[in-house]
């Protein structure tokens, strides 16, 4: 029973650790921090299986959000802002092999690379930073309500890219 | 502005847990009542995702590998009930990337126990009613000895009847900010083949089926340890069913039957525990 649980646990780690270790470092800049979330994450979902709900989404979309959050509370040092239960994420793109993972990716940066520098900047400071976005606003000097809208332009952007 | 599109900015910064103070509690209240800014959220979170999914970069270390298989392996050597957790796992395992339904109902299993001492008590004071029922009819006509019967059966009653009277009050203590799952303890004292089982949480069946409780022994099928349906609160309670004498009980188990039960356990089992 205790191998069993183990090898199920194994798996998902071999199939997604790399997206949750590039997350985590791509937040945190600093292998040892990340490696920690890394541990956290995966020890998080096993201690709790049922926080994933498989019927409405993709565990390596959901495992990139956790981490993301995570880091980005570790980079914030922060108390975390949401439960992991609560969080559900709905993705379009098929992501079931590392080769759909990997073309999904490229279409990402393709998309983030035709992008208005400005709006590319605004959600990579929301996303990877975790600014919020008075402090983006603070920051490129833009009023607040136009980085509202960038920020949900980038995303519908992404979204588009994914729906043809 | 309409509400809606007011909203649509907002969700996005959500998404991102962005948004603070007043703004963030206005979104909030209004997710509470708004499906389809709900829906939208998790869409928003799932582009999110992407730009995450879109990182590159090394490898993480090989220790990091066993560093997880050894601190999860401590973790299971204090859980007592790994074997749901086996299920599930797998279950998210196997249902791959393309969102299928296959990953069983959308409640978790994971029932948290912790009661405290008082269920000793309970266990020892349903055995002893049993017990003195059995004493009363025995003994002879002695004023003394049967008021005595009387008075202790009585005092058992009051301590039991919180437990099984339909109109007691069941409240179930979670850690904060934790969705009541559905959770059941079982108290079976085996020389005494006395066993009471309670239940919280647990969900409604439809009309014509009930769950069904199982004392798994040792060797052999499945026991049948009684029927019961929940009531509007989702709590129910088995007190003393008809049980082979001095049966080794491994683990309990609860399936949903037909209403008028089952003397084999119908597939799935959806509650199971192992002993403390």
């Amino acid at each position: 029973m205790k191998s069993g649980d183990q090898s199920a646990l194994a798996e998902i780690y071999d199939r997604y650790s790399s997206v949750v270790y590039a997350v985590a470092l791509r937040v945190l800049g600093d292998t040892g921090a990340a490696e920690d979330v890394l541990q956290e994450v995966f020890l998080q979902l096993w201690k709790n299986p049922g926080a994933f709900d498989a019927a409405r989404g993709s565990l390596g979309a959901w495992l990139a959000v956790i981490t993301r959050n995570r880091a980005i509370d570790s980079l914030r040092r922060r108390r975390p802002e949401t439960d992991i239960e609560d969080v559900i994420v709905s993705v379009a793109p098929d992501l079931a092999s590392e080769a759909d993972r990997s073309r999904a990716a490229q279409k990402v940066r393709g998309v983030l690379g035709t992008m208005p520098p400005a709006q590319r900047i605004a959600l990579e400071m929301a996303y990877f930073e975790g600014m919020s976005h008075s402090e983006i606003a603070g920051k490129t000097g833009e009023p607040l309500g136009t980085i509202k809208t960038r920020i949900r332009a980038g995303l519908m952007a992404l979204r588009k890219a994914f729906q043809t | 502005m309409s509400e809606h599109e007011q909203f649509a900015e907002d969700l996005a910064l959500y998404a991102l847990d962005g948004l603070a103070g007043e703004e963030r509690l206005n979104l909030e209240r209004h997710l509470a009542t708004c499906a389809a800014c709900r829906l939208e959220l998790e869409q928003l979170r799932g582009d999110g995702a992407l730009l995450a999914l879109s990182t590159m970069g090394p490898k993480p270390p090989l220790r990091a590998r066993q560093r997880l298989l050894d601190a999860v392996a401590k973790e299971a050597a204090a859980l007592p009930t790994l074997r749901q957790a086996q299920g599930r796992l797998s279950r998210a395992k196997n249902a791959r990337e393309i969102g299928h339904a296959s990953a069983g109902p959308r409640r978790s299993w994971w029932g948290v126990l912790g009661w405290a001492a008082t269920a000793a008590v309970i266990v020892f004071a349903a055995s002893l009613w049993k017990e003195n029922s059995a004493l009363k009819q025995s003994l002879a006509s002695a004023s003394a000895q049967a008021a005595q019967s009387t008075q202790e059966l009585e005092d058992l009653r009051r301590i039991a009847a919180p437990i099984i009277a339909p109109e007691a009050q069941r409240i179930t203590l979670v850690a904060l900010k934790t969705p009541p799952q559905p959770q059941g303890k079982a108290f079976y004292l085996r020389n005494r083949s006395s066993l009471v089982f309670v239940a919280n949480n647990m969900p409604p069946l439809p009309p014509q089926k009930a769950y069904e409780l199982w004392l798994i022994p040792a060797q052999g099928a499945p026991i049948p340890a009684g029927v019961f349906k929940p009531d509007a609160h989702g709590s129910a309670t088995v007190v003393n069913p008809p049980l082979p004498a001095g049966m080794e009980a491994k683990a309990f188990a609860i399936t949903v039957e037909n209403e008028a039960g089952a003397t084999t356990p119908t597939m799935p089992i959806v509650m199971m525990g192992t002993g403390e």
